[in-house]
């Protein structure tokens, strides 16, 4: 995630004089608690009791399976506010703790050595804090080195750093703009998980709010004349939909079209391209539609012209058509060939849902009456897949091709009409059927009823 | 002489009907002010020779595997000509005899007709009212339905807590661990061979036994009738009782009639087995009374498992029932104010926990 310079493990240049000052703060409470530690317990009591309880510690130590290296930044830097604080826990949580990196994988120093001085020294390599315009370098260290990630992944990338360098980030990096973001703003630095473990900061359910963090801050973004609404747009699209509301990992954010490590915005011949990576057919038919021309010659790019980017909404079959709702009208007006085309295919898409749902309510009160309908029901489906081929087909622009979709649904809406009717026709006569079959039961019961009352009627001078 | 009056003559020389003849003539049937219960065995049965009638002609049309089981029903219901009746008569039908079955056997709880000669005549009741929840069971898994196949999870999971037999019983009922298309042809086979078989021979010693004793008198009627003895009153069974017995029948066919038409048995959802179990799972309204218990009871009841302590209960509470006249010997005064007592709670259990199950969800 990106941290502001303020509350950021790795302080941008913005706040530099006021981390330079904290740090010398946190250096004096550190040369306080190590001193602390260096003057042990007091009185004989005490060394028992220490003793014993690094007895303890040794033996369960031994016991364990697997043997830790000694990791003795922490046992001061855990003890410290940030910036030169860290979460033990978390760190501990990190793929890199995981994987048995230590803190001095990244900064260098001896971490096995108590002594302060020692574990810190120049000597042993110790570089302290690590510049922004550094870390992807020394990301780039390790995850661009095959053979070395091949060792934990095999399958993981290692092509991130070249990535980067191509992105408006990295470029910008090497122009010398430290404001940008480096590996540390979008993955943490000392709380990285997976991409595909939920806590991380780059799981596809909060990629949106890691970018928003620096794309929707105005007074962040000042001096880089771009839009930073693109959060607030994205949050009311369909994809932000699908990804939050309907936890669909697979549906778009931002990495998905920009790229990730190469981030950049597609440009106008791209965009349809990025599109087409989920929506093949679209483009397909696109790409045969009399608009692939239109758009190239007007230099407007695919997909966005009439979807928009960021703000993508459901189209509806009202997107379509001549009214004030239509795409089409954008460019279209009354007379032209497109206008007449938009208004023909919008009356198929028409036509066929008003037909499925003609169709639906008859089978569902046949249905509610107890008739089965099941397999026509079922049937009904086909349609619903014709409608939403149309829906697609609407891309190539041309009503002929829209119509073989809606002409295959209208046949199938067709049948289940038919078939609803003749459920419920049905129905009707099994409520007549029902009505004389109790009108006969009923004649039943009376005829028995006098037939017992004349068997019961004593004759005259018989007595009971 | 026509031809009815030779071919009764023929068979008479044969068979002595003449001798049958004259017995229904003279069969009687007490009449008092609690003659019309009665009438729910007559109904019970009449139900019951629907089932068979309606059941064979479904076993033209059903498959018995999971595949086809519930297209089959579904075919019945759809393209079978009067499908549809036949399998929601069959469905409706098969609920009204339980029902029927459940009035007739309190009707002769309250009326104490399983004193004294009567107790094979109740015994082999429950049995055939056992065997009537039985085929209930066995029947609802059939159509292979989501609700069915669940609701067959559920109760045999819950067969198979009883005690030293209850792994037993649960593969023996399932045809292995889980209920699966095993589960299915053995339910078809329980349903349409082994039960009809007993049920068969339990119904002949039943109504052989209900005719060998005749019907039984309420005790505060036959004490009325031999303090009054010009008060006792009788009815011959041909054609008087029968008659009556014969609109009985008419009504609950008219019902069924009804039933069928304005609530058709729904088919529902293919059981899919690898699907996760659906909510609001339920057995049949008849066993809903110990479900909501088994429900209700805690996890643990001092050192025992509260589901095993109830199917104790139930199990110890319905062996009691079933042996009601051997240890019920017409003693009066406090023991059989216990008794009716008993009889009370158990009948209000039974309706206010089904009631409450139905409420409760």
């Amino acid at each position: 995630m990106r941290m502001s310079p303020s509350s950021s493990g790795e302080p941008g240049p913005s706040g530099a004089s006021k981390g330079k000052r904290r740090v010398r703060e946190q250096r004096t409470k550190l040369a306080c608690v190590v001193k602390r530690c260096r003057a042990g317990h007091p009185g004989a009591g005490g060394v028992l009791g220490a003793l014993f309880v690094w007895c303890c510690l040794f033996s369960l130590a031994a016991l364990s399976l697997e043997a830790q290296a000694k990791n003795s930044c922490l046992d001061c830097h855990s003890k410290f506010d940030p910036p030169l604080g860290i979460n033990a826990e978390d760190f501990g949580s990190s793929v890199h703790a995981q994987k048995g990196l230590l803190c001095t994988s990244c900064h260098g120093g001896d971490s096995s050595s108590d002594d302060m001085e020692r574990a810190m020294s120049k000597a042993a390599g110790f570089r302290g804090h690590i510049e922004r315009s550094q870390v992807p370098a020394l990301c780039g260290k390790c995850h661009s080195d095959a053979a070395y990630m091949r060792g934990f992944n095999p399958s993981l990338r290692t092509d991130q750093f070249s990535q980067y360098q191509t992105s408006m980030h990295g470029k910008m990096l090497a122009r010398g703009d430290t404001h940008v973001a480096v590996c540390v703003d979008c993955h943490t630095a000392h709380t990285i998980h997976p991409p595909n473990d939920p806590r991380s900061s780059v799981y596809p359910a909060n990629v949106a709010q890691t970018c928003a963090h620096c794309h929707a801050n105005a007074e962040y973004m000042k001096g880089y004349k771009i839009p930073t609404n693109q959060f607030a747009l994205y949050s009311t699209s369909v994809h932000h939909d699908a990804i939050a509301v309907r936890g669909d990992l697979s549906a778009p954010t931002c990495s998905t079209c920009h790229g990730s490590h190469g981030a950049a915005p597609p440009g106008v011949a791209s965009v349809e391209r990025v599109c087409a990576t989920c929506h093949v057919f679209q483009q397909q038919l696109f790409d045969s539609s009399p608009h692939k021309v239109a758009f190239a010659a007007m230099g407007a790019a695919g997909c966005i012209t009439c979807h928009g980017n960021h703000a993508i909404q459901h189209p509806t079959d009202d997107s379509i058509g001549t009214a004030n709702t239509a795409f089409c009208v954008k460019c279209h007006v009354d007379g032209d060939a497109g206008y007449t085309a938009a208004a023909t295919i919008h009356t198929g898409l028409l036509k066929l849902n008003q037909e499925i749902e003609r169709s639906d309510e008859i089978l569902g009160r046949a249905q509610n009456a107890g008739v089965e309908v099941g397999p026509t029901i079922l049937a009904l489906s086909e349609a619903r897949d014709d409608l939403t081929k149309a829906r697609v087909a609407t891309h190539s622009a041309t009503p002929e091709t829209v119509q073989q979709d809606t002409q295959a649904g209208l046949k199938v809406t067709d049948k289940a009409w038919q078939a609803g009717q003749v459920a419920m026709r049905e129905l009707k006569y099994r409520r007549q059927g029902l009505a004389v079959s109790v009108a006969a039961i009923l004649l039943v019961l009376v005829a028995l009823a006098l037939l017992i009352r004349k068997i019961e009627t004593p004759s005259p001078g018989e007595t009971r | 002489m026509s031809v009815w009056q030779n071919a009764q003559k023929w068979l008479d020389e044969r068979f002595g009907l003449h001798e049958l003849r004259e017995f229904m003539e003279h069969k009687t049937v007490p009449q008092h002010r609690y003659s019309h219960w009665y009438f729910f065995g007559g109904m019970t049965l009449f139900l019951f020779g629907i089932q068979v009638a309606t059941g064979i002609l479904l076993l033209l049309y059903y498959r018995p595997s999971p595949n086809e089981a519930y297209e089959s029903v579904q075919y019945i219901m759809t393209q079978v000509r009067f499908g549809w009746l036949i399998r929601s008569i069959h469905s409706w039908s098969a609920n009204l005899m339980i029902f029927t079955a459940a009035v007739h056997m309190f009707s002769v709880f309250f009326l104490k007709a399983y004193r004294k000669p009567r107790e094979l005549t109740w015994l082999s009741g429950m049995l055939l009212l056992f065997l009537a929840l039985g085929f209930g069971f066995s029947g609802y898994l059939l159509p292979w339905n989501t609700l069915s196949f669940f609701a067959t999870k559920v109760g045999t999971d819950i067969a198979g807590q009883a005690p030293i037999i209850g792994k037993w019983i649960l593969v023996f009922l399932r045809g292995g661990e889980d209920v699966t298309g095993a589960t299915l042809t053995r339910f078809f086979g329980f349903h349409v061979a082994v039960l009809p078989g007993i049920a068969t021979v339990l119904l002949a010693i039943h109504i052989l036994l209900v005719q060998r004793f005749g019907m039984s008198v309420p005790p505060s009627v036959e004490a009325e009738w031999q303090a009054t003895p010009s008060a006792r009153h009788e009815m011959r069974f041909f054609p008087n009782f029968l008659l009556r017995e014969l609109m009985a029948w008419y009504v609950a066919l008219a019902i069924l009639g009804g039933l069928a038409a304005f609530k058709p048995w729904e088919l529902g959802v293919k059981a899919d087995p690898f699907a996760p179990a659906p909510p609001g799972i339920r057995p049949e309204w008849y066993f809903m009374f110990m479900f909501q218990t088994l429900k209700m009871i805690p996890a643990k009841i001092w050192f025992l498992e509260g589901e095993l302590l109830g199917i104790l209960t139930f199990g110890l509470a319905f062996l009691l029932w079933v042996l009601l006249p051997f240890f019920d010997r017409g003693r009066g005064g406090r023991a059989q104010r216990f008794i009716v007592g008993a009889g009370v709670f158990a009948l209000a259990y039974v309706v206010v926990m089904t009631f409450y199950a139905y409420v409760a969800k």
